[in-house]
């Protein structure tokens, strides 16, 4: 019997294991191999032990440019968070009170969340298009004209427009996830507590809360990977290069770009761009593992 | 009569599986030619047609891929051991990151003889610096440029400025008179780049300046390189509101619209522009230097080459086509179907744009960092379009700029270290 049941969770997980060993397992490896080599073009020479990460460090502009990568990320996690998430909390408080059109006022919502990434990307592009682009003109047809800018295409204003476009296709998830969290909890604590005089807002700090922290440990520890993974949409909108002037480079675009090369720009520099995966990779496993562990342990256990 | 019927059916496709072709002759040998010119492939395709009539034997299938992804699907097929037999490559470093490593078919005088009549300008785009071969046949040559539009200038009875502070006096009445002069914007670093290439040659020397610092006699620090990145900062007001975050695509549809009076780009415009708006009628002029005596320099490069992979089981048969595309027959075709100049020698070119283009060329300039500094990452170009857009966003000075380029650049150019 237990054997049987054994052989049966292998059977269901090999499909899991074998997809995740090529294509997890398998690229995460190489990129490590890869590191440790030399290369001439595309062609790999011969074992160089460290030489790709000192590169890395020592030889500008890579310094710079691993450092300013590093901190849009963080900048992005931490704008994510503060506008995104505590957004996304906020309509599912409103939201979990089932206010009139709740249902389809969750349905639009989570709309974006399901639209490509791709169509997200250009969309936002156009409508921030300084010639042709709607925001602009609005601006200028309600008397604020003097706000236009070329928001994606100005140093101070690139990398916040981009994490807002990234917030506003999101915004419905977190909601989804904290109004699950918030309907999971026993309509008997919040009556009870009721009963006792507590306000709304101590209904809210003192139950709700502390009872969503499962939800918000999903959420934060997606929102780091998200963010220091973030890839898709700033090439899209803004190309692989961090423009302008690297004010959107992310960790993802540096790798990229220094592995594969910017389109008839730049070369191929896969040494030191397996070595920027490395450190990603090895960066987001210690700070998710070390997130988890500490975020689990205010967890309160229901029951 | 079912069963006859499928007796037959079956024979025939027996017959065709043992006697393909070979009844007639000799197997087809089948190419593949991979390229980034999706846009191209008519062209491709009927001059593939044409090479295929005089060669029954060779069967050529031409596949176009998106050119962002390019170089990653061709690295990663090279790679494998696979890969195509003939080969659309980049020029200089684009080259060679593919031939250094062995990946690209040396080729010699002896196996394309037709090499010998191409100028060594152009050949420089084909040649591997590690070991001084080529290894492909170059297909075009860009040069950089103003375009202007006729009826714009018409309108306004402006003519082509001769001199810089005609050209800033062109602007300024365009923009008086409520048209955008300058459709270029800062999104996309390389239009950037692009736009350098046209202004600054006339400023910093040309290709005295060009040899001076790829010899290592001198740097991007040096004054009269920056202050000619300086000029740039004085089209500025000329641009469209908002220019850096106006991106290529932007530029093209207002020039080709006529939303704006002038576009600094490349001559592989040319064909663009006709093909969008029928009734756009443009020039083409150099960048206006300091003084009306002088020549103007403009940037020209070569843009390509078709190469043959180096483990190709056909080799012949790769030669064969290769030698066609360095013929005058093929140039001729390419310059007449894609309005560009074809880096064959000999190409009689009826388009009256490309014959303005043909004839700055005669005081032509390398581009200078695609050239000279593109041979290794960091490259020249990746280093300037970055810096370039902080220039034009007003967070660098030129001067920053020409520091930031040579600092990147010393990693692996050993004359500009500790200079």
């Amino acid at each position: 019997m237990r054997a049987g049941r054994r052989l049966w969770l292998a059977i269901f997980l090999a499909p899991a294991v074998v997809l995740f060993a090529a294509f997890v397992t398998y690229p995460i490896l190489s990129a490590l191999a890869y590191s440790l080599y030399s290369w001439e073009g595309i062609g790999r020479r011969g074992f160089a032990g460290l030489a790709n990460f000192i590169r890395l460090f020592t030889t500008f502009p890579y310094p710079r440019l691993l450092v300013g990568a590093f901190w849009h990320n963080v900048v992005v996690f931490g704008l994510t968070m503060l506008i995104q998430n505590i957004t996304g909390l906020a309509l599912a408080l409103i939201l979990a009170r089932n206010p009139w059109g709740a249902r389809a006022y969750r349905a639009i919502f989570f709309l974006p969340v399901t639209l490509s990434l791709v169509i997200v990307g250009f969309l936002w592009g156009l409508f921030l298009n300084p010639v042709f682009g709607v925001i602009n003109k609005t601006l200028g047809m309600v008397g604020l004209g003097a706000l236009a800018r070329a928001w994606l295409g100005e140093p101070e204003t690139a990398l916040i427009t981009l994490t807002l476009i990234n917030a506003w296709r999101w915004v419905g998830f977190p909601t989804i996830v904290f109004l699950a969290g918030i309907n999971a909890v026993p309509e008997d604590y919040l009556e009870a507590a009721r009963l006792d005089g507590a306000s709304e807002w101590d209904v809210t700090r003192r139950i709700i809360f502390p009872l969503l922290a499962p939800a918000v440990t999903i959420i934060v520890i997606l929102t780091f990977i998200g963010s220091f993974n973030w890839f898709e949409l700033p090439y899209v909108v803004q190309g692989v290069s961090g423009a302008p002037n690297r004010a959107t480079d992310v960790l993802g675009l540096l790798f990229y770009r220094t592995a594969f090369g910017e389109v008839d720009t730049g070369l191929q520099d896969i040494g030191v761009g397996s070595a920027i995966a490395v450190l990603m990779f090895l960066m987001l496993v210690t700070v998710s593992t070390v997130g988890a562990v500490f975020l689990r342990r205010r967890e309160v256990e229901m029951g | 009569m079912m069963r006859r019927l499928c007796t037959a059916l079956i024979a025939v496709a027996l017959f065709a599986t043992f006697f393909p072709a070979s009844v007639l002759g000799q197997e087809p040998v089948k190419l593949t030619f991979w390229s980034w010119r999706t846009e191209d492939k008519w062209v491709y395709d009927r001059m593939i047609r044409l090479f295929q009539t005089r060669n029954p034997g060779i069967k050529i299938e031409f596949i176009p891929f998106r050119a962002p992804e390019y170089a990653t699907i061709l690295s990663t097929g090279l790679t494998a051991g696979r890969g195509p037999d003939i080969i659309h490559l980049r020029a200089y470093g684009g080259l060679e990151t593919f031939a250094a490593p062995g990946f690209i078919a040396p080729l010699d005088f002896e196996q394309v003889p037709e090499l010998k009549r191409f100028p060594l300008q152009t050949i420089a785009g084909a040649r591997s610096r590690k070991d001084g071969r080529i290894y492909g046949v170059p297909f075009a040559t860009q040069t950089l440029v103003i375009f202007y539009n006729k009826k714009i200038f018409a309108q306004h009875n402006l003519t082509v400025p001769k001199t810089w502070d005609q050209f800033l006096t062109v602007m300024r009445t365009l923009k008086d008179k409520g048209v955008v002069p300058l459709a270029n914007g800062g999104k996309e670093g390389w239009t950037l780049e692009v736009l350098s290439g046209v202004i600054a040659p006339n400023f910093y020397g040309g290709t005295t300046f060009f040899e001076a610092v790829t010899r290592g006699q001198t740097t991007f620090r040096e004054p009269a390189y920056t202050n000619a990145l300086a000029k740039m900062l004085e089209l500025r007001p000329y641009m469209p509101t908002g220019f850096m975050g106006v991106d290529y695509a932007t530029m093209q549809q207002m020039f080709i619209n006529e939303q704006a009076a002038m576009f600094i780009g490349g001559s592989w415009e040319i064909g663009f522009f006709k093909a969008q708006n029928k009734n756009l009628e443009f020039g083409v002029f150099a960048a206006p230097p300091e003084r009306a005596d002088q020549i103007p320099w403009v940037s020209s490069y070569a843009d390509g080459n078709y190469g043959i992979n180096a483990k190709t089981p056909h080799m012949e048969a790769a030669l064969k086509f290769i030698r066609f595309t360095a013929t005058l027959e093929f140039g001729q075709m390419f310059t007449d179907l894609l309005a560009q100049m074809s880096a064959v020698p000999g190409v009689v070119v009826r388009n009256p744009q490309l014959q303005q283009v043909q004839a700055m060329n005669r005081k032509a300039t390398p581009y200078i960092m695609l050239v000279g500094f593109r041979w290794q990452a960091p490259t020249g170009s990746t280093l300037l379009q970055s810096a370039l857009q902080g220039m034009m966003a007003g967070t660098l000075t030129p001067a920053q700029v020409g520091e930031e380029v040579t600092r990147g650049l010393s990693s692996w150019i050993d004359a500009f270290r500790g200079r």
